[in-house]
């Protein structure tokens, strides 16, 4: 059952909240650039982790929502104006959401690999759909010029133009997201996904309808993963069929197993050694000619991740901040 | 639609359906007996046909680039569950999936480095390099009723091992029961390092034959294995008889999408997989 | 006889070839201890997840309170007051004993579609998750890992779920088996306190609980309906003695 961290890893979340907070003050813009992509990766190994970690769908799959919801943002931007926040930013969330209910409605009723191959494939689908129609901008992507600001009425309050204030909106969407997920996740909605993912057929038997709560989880992680898409789509001003590719889909997974499954916050560790190692394999004074083919390196690392890391950075540092699982503890004050 | 024109259509579906059984059998078998979801298995569909290039360029001929090939394979299937897979069959999916995951990333730059990212062709070999003229227009090429006769040889051949052979009895045993294996006290082992280096095996085959209908490229492996999961949905995992109908719905269905709806000819293998999970969620031969 | 509770018309499962529940058909009335016995494989179990809804029967009718229940699914059948409790153990192993009893308390919530309260306050979950861990026993225990428990006191918790969720009638599938004398004794206590307000339907082996608590019994063999009657009649039934009580150690 989901509890709030105890104090000394609140104390942890909070010296790297500080830390990710002061990155704009160092002054380095390829650092800034690099901590936004951490922080919106986080947002959507996150949404999955409600998925894998909480309610034991192993969704292969995800990243069709976060593609679908930048390619909202790209659709919804006029080619030479601003799109405004208000509209955009949830207009995408509502696509992912959408898309994610009708998926899921279909997926939900499969279990285990089935459930893993056929999310895959549906995301698929989509990911030729997108590269395939000429809608979407076709395969090599297509460009958002302006960047989207928040707009009441004439007056521009807020530009994510803004390379700065852009990163602490997303960093205000990482903090809104885990609480929510938190709060979600502490509430009768989540203990029943929990309850599902510990032992679906007792749920039912106990008078639960899982399939309607399975597909609730499904679409918040929808609508979440789409979320950061909208953000990783700010980033760079542009978007690519490959958001919503398998390999986007492998790396969300990857990053929940870095982090650690079984708590929500290991998502955001989980983004920073991705990000991380992506970097450093890519560095040539360290790897060499390697560093060209970083993929290789990548492939060696997620293997060894495997074998050798069996509980992620937030299973240690659970384990260091002297506890067992959070997902396993009761609250003390019930 | 001109009756030769269908015929023809049909020929083709069938024969990508064949290639694609021998795909799909192997990645059924894996998920059936061994209970592992192996993301690299269509990596070996693309090494079989970079090595139908290689080979072929080497030996000059491809029925001798196959009869290296096949040991090659084997070899690697072996090799790779023994030294990897084996530790992923006590572990959940989540490790599995990323386990096999890592081999794709090292598998696809491996094939960059070795052979660049431009796609090759393979030559038919010359002696089965001829068509068959069916009207005056139109014509077969022989070279895909042999991949087709071929395929059907290594199915009926794979029935027989199933069927008749005392291996064959332990994949079904553990087709339809694992602890049952165990039981019986049938090297798990053994069968697990079997199963799984056959299934590669006939995926790289699977690459071997086709390499001189489509061309050789980058990412071929990928699109095959996404096929290949649809198929297993379909027919059931586990079920070899669920991945051979699977594989000719798909591969008709693909053929026919192309001819029929070009603009959605991607969705529609996707639209068939819906329908048969909206009327059995475990596939058509799946158990429940 | 009262009309009753729970009543099977012609019900049969198969499974592929073989019926494990061939034709039954039991009126189980209001307020009984109503016992199934049976030897191994005389399909009691089957019965059972018929009549939660874990298995759809193959033909048949079954009735509650005169409303058709066959096909209908788990969830549904649990909410309108049919309770089970499992033969093999069937309770939430990472969660404690107090979790288990609360998730299946919350689930007579009108709904669970709630995401922003915190489900520990619920006042109503509460109580009636600890009213049946006070019926079984378990208070002591409710922080525990219910993994971390003994075999019996995770058979009274199986129990004890049942009970959150507030059943009318309980389908007690072997509620002792694998229990040690002792706590054989404390089950049978509390069926019987149980029964007061309940109808139970148990299937059970241990025959001395069985005669102990039961009002009527019905054998099975072989998937279908040896005989219904009192304890007396059944247990002097030729019948039944050769079908069935002849194998097992005679009765007391």
């Amino acid at each position: 059952m989901i509890t709030l961290p105890n104090a000394r890893t609140i104390a942890v979340l909070l010296l790297v909240l500080a830390a990710l907070a002061s990155v704009p003050f160092l002054g380095d813009s390829f650092y800034l650039k690099l901590a936004t992509r951490v922080i919106v990766l986080a947002i959507f190994a996150m949404s999955l982790e409600l998925l894998i970690g909480y309610t034991g769908l192993v969704s292969f799959g995800h990243a069709a929502y976060f593609g679908l919801a930048a390619y909202g943002l790209q659709l919804l931007s006029p080619e030479y104006d601003a799109a405004n926040l208000l509209v955009a930013l949830p207009a995408s969330m509502a696509l992912a959401a959408l898309v994610a209910l009708a998926v899921g409605a279909l997926v939900v009723r499969t279990r285990g690999i089935y459930f893993i191959m056929v999310t895959l494939a549906f995301a698929q689908m989509l990911f030729y759909l997108v590269r395939d129609s000429a809608w979407f901008g076709g395969s090599d992507g297509a460009f958002i010029y302006v960047k989207p600001v928040l707009r009441i009425g004439e007056t521009v309050l807020f530009s994510l133009d803004d390379r700065t204030g852009f990163y602490f909106f997303c960093l205000c969407c990482l903090v809104f997201t885990y609480v929510l997920l938190v709060v979600i996740l502490r509430s009768p909605f989540g203990q029943v996904i929990m309850g599902i993912k510990e032992n679906e057929h007792r749920m039912q038997a106990l008078g639960y309808n899982t399939y309607r709560y399975k597909l609730a989880s499904f679409v918040i992680a929808g609508t979440f993963a789409g979320l950061a898409g909208f953000l990783f789509a700010a980033i760079d001003g542009f978007v690519s069929p490959e958001l919503l590719g398998w390999h986007q889909s492998g790396n969300a997974i990857l990053m929940i197993l870095l982090g650690g499954s079984g708590t929500l916050f290991g998502s955001l560790f989980g983004a920073i050694a991705f990000v991380g190692m992506e970097d450093i394999f890519k560095e040539r004074a360290i790897f060499g000619p390697l560093a060209d083919h970083w993929q290789i390196l990548m492939g060696v690392f997620v293997i060894a991740a495997v074998l050798l890391l069996r509980r992620g950075i937030a299973g240690w540092l659970v384990t260091w901040t002297g506890r067992r699982s959070p997902s396993l503890q009761e609250r003390d004050d019930a | 639609m001109d009756s030769v024109f269908l015929f023809i259509q049909i020929l083709n579906g069938l024969q990508y359906g064949l290639l694609l059984f021998l795909i799909a059998s192997g990645l059924t078998l894996v998920f059936g007996i061994m209970g592992v979801i192996n993301l690299a298995h269509g990596s070996f569909y693309m090494i079989g046909a970079y090595m139908a290039l290689s080979l072929t360029q080497l030996t000059g001929s491809l029925p001798a680039a196959l009869l290296l090939g096949i040991p090659i394979a084997l070899v690697l299937g072996y090799g790779m569950e023994g030294l990897f897979i084996v530790h992923l069959y006590r572990r959940d999916h989540l490790d599995q999936l990323l386990l096999t995951y890592g081999f794709i990333l090292i598998l696809n730059e491996t094939q960059s480095i070795i052979w660049g990212d431009d796609a090759h062709g393979v030559p038919v070999p010359s002696w089965l390099d001829l068509s068959l003229p069916l009207t005056d227009t139109l014509s077969y090429p022989v070279y895909r009723l042999a991949v087709s006769g071929v395929c059907l040889v290594l199915a009926i051949a794979m029935y027989l091992v199933i069927q008749r052979t005392r291996l064959g009895m332990m994949v079904r045993a553990g087709e339809s029961n694992r602890e049952m294996v165990e039981v019986l006290g049938i090297n798990i082992r053994q069968l697990y390092a079997f199963v799984f280096s056959a299934g590669i095996c006939l995926a790289a085959v699977a690459g071997m034959l086709a390499a001189p209908i489509e061309s050789v490229y980058p990412g071929i492996g990928e699109q095959v294995l996404i096929i290949s999961f649809v198929v297993v949905v379909i027919g059931g995992i586990g079920s070899i008889k669920g991945a051979f109908v699977g594989s000719l719905l798909i591969g008709l269905a693909q053929v026919f999408g192309q001819v029929l709806l070009p603009e959605f000819s991607g969705a529609v293998v996707y639209a068939l997989m819906a329908a048969v999970l909206l009327w059995r969620p475990t596939g058509l031969f799946g158990r429940a | 006889m009262r009309e009753p509770l729970l009543e099977t018309l012609e019900l049969t499962r198969r499974f592929g070839g073989l019926a494990a529940v061939k034709s039954v058909s039991i009126a189980f009335a209001p307020g009984e201890v109503h016992a199934v016995i049976g030897p191994n494989g005389a399909g009691k179990t089957t019965l059972i997840n018929l009549l939660s809804g874990d298995l759809p029967p193959t033909s048949g009718r079954i009735l509650f309170k005169g409303q058709e229940i066959a096909g209908r699914p788990a969830h549904s059948i649990s909410h309108l007051g049919i309770g089970r409790s499992y033969q093999k153990t069937n309770i939430f192993l990472n969660f404690t004993t107090r979790q288990n009893c609360w998730l299946a308390a919350q689930s007579r919530l009108p709904t669970s579609f709630r995401f922003f309260s915190p489900a520990h306050r619920r006042q109503d979950v509460a109580a009636r998750a600890d009213k049946a861990l006070a019926l079984t026993g378990l208070e002591a225990r409710a922080g525990r890992l219910a993994k971390e428990m003994s075999h019996g006191e995770q058979r009274q918790l199986e129990i004890a779920m049942m009970l959150a969720t507030e059943p009318e009638l309980l389908l007690l599938d072997e509620p002792m088996a694998g229990m040690g004398a002792e706590e054989s004794e404390r089950t049978v206590e509390l069926i019987r306190k149980l029964a007061a307000d309940h109808t139970v339907v148990l299937i059970e082996h241990d025959m001395d609980a069985v005669f102990k608590l039961a009002d009527r019994l019905t054998v099975m063999v072989n998937g279908e309906v040896l005989e219904t009657g009192t304890p007396e009649s059944i247990r002097t039934s030729p019948a039944v003695r050769e079908a069935y009580l002849g194998e097992e150690e005679a009765l007391s």
